[in-house]
């Protein structure tokens, strides 16, 4: 007998409510697509442009814990959060992240990128150097392709030293909406 | 199948087991009480989730859960229906699903859940089949097995 979609959604609230999730995710609609949100009870871990979520599943599971399902619920303030970014009511996101998994330079790395401001790109050389390495440009760059939350922690904001946008992990297109949303580029 | 039966994400266990379990309780509880159960039983199977050793048998495990449920369930349609002066007094010895889980704890794991799902939880041998996976005929087989090693192991006649 199926159970039908009420039934479903109100499980998943339920779900959510009961705080027994290892990671609660669903999907975002977005003006540049629909994206990949992941949150646990420390704060966002993930976010992909990948529309396909089952690799994605899999593998928060396997670093996080099994117990990981679509609750739509448990990202609404992220959910909200975004709405507002991408209406151009909102500058800076205020969630907590959760990057348990990321050590080291990567971490600093990511902890330094969280402070670009919104509307101003820097450099992946500049970076490296706000991370105290500054010959490690190209390992910045590795780092920003790798990034697990994009958008909120906003690589997109990292060019090449000529002002080209070099490359992103949602592809060229994205990056571009991205930085003309924020003004940075007309 | 792989060798090494891994835990699956919630969702996917979730999502393959859903239909199956709110069928059989709706069948036990009639739907309206089926969706409440149906509720519970998920939410226990989360709780109890991150525990589990591996990932074998999800479908009769989450059907024990689903089970027990549904006599709680049950239980409280009839409390509700009986006054409480009717209640037999003084009877704690635990219910016959608790004692022959643990009893059943060494069997071999498709053995136990058909032992337990029979003669804990009376439930028919379909049921049962299409809890395992297997059919009604296997469920039989697997729980008359079943018997006859507990027997064994508890000297039992």
């Amino acid at each position: 007998m199926k159970v039908t979609a009420q039934l479903d959604r109100r499980f998943r609230d339920a779900a959510a409510a009961a705080g027994d999730l290892d990671v609660g995710y669903d999907l975002v609609e977005t003006p540049i697509g629909e994206i990949f949100v992941a949150t646990t009870a420390a704060g966002l871990c993930r976010i992909s442009y990948d529309p396909e979520p089952e690799g994605l599943v899999e593998n928060l599971a396997r670093r996080i814990g099994v117990r990981v399902l679509r609750a739509p619920r448990s990202v609404d303030e992220t959910r909200r959060q975004l709405d507002e970014y991408f209406g151009r009511r909102r500058r800076d996101f205020d969630l907590a992240i959760d990057l348990r998994v990321d050590e080291g330079f990567s971490r600093r790395v990511l902890d330094e990128l969280a402070h670009v401001p919104y509307g101003e790109v820097t450099t992946y050389g500049e970076l490296a150097r706000r991370a105290e390495h500054p010959r490690a440009a190209r390992a910045v760059g590795t780092i920003m392709n790798r990034n697990p939350i994009p958008i909120v922690l906003p690589c997109h904001r990292v060019v090449g030293a000529s002002g080209s946008l070099t490359g992103y992990g949602g592809g060229l297109e994205r990056k571009e909406a991205l930085l003309r949303l924020e003004g940075a580029i007309l | 199948m792989g060798v090494v039966a891994t835990i699956p994400p919630f969702e996917s266990f979730y999502v393959e087991h859903r239909d199956a379990v709110f069928g059989f309780l709706a069948r036990r509880l009639g739907r309206t009480a089926a969706e409440d159960a149906f509720q519970e039983t998920f939410l226990r199977a989360l709780r109890a989730y991150g525990r589990l050793e591996h990932g074998r048998h999800l479908r009769a495990w989450v059907f024990t859960i689903a089970a027990r449920v549904a006599i709680d369930a049950s239980k409280r349609q009839s409390r509700d229906a009986v006054s409480l002066a009717d209640e037999p007094a003084g009877e704690d010895s635990p219910p016959a699903y608790l004692e022959l889980e643990h009893l059943a704890e060494e069997l071999p794991a498709t053995e136990r859940a058909a032992v337990v799902l029979r003669y804990g939880y009376d439930l028919p041998y379909a049921e049962i089949g299409a809890a395992l996976g297997s059919s009604a005929d296997a469920a039989r087989q697997a729980a008359s097995s079943g018997i006859r090693r507990l027997r064994r192991k508890e000297g039992l006649a």
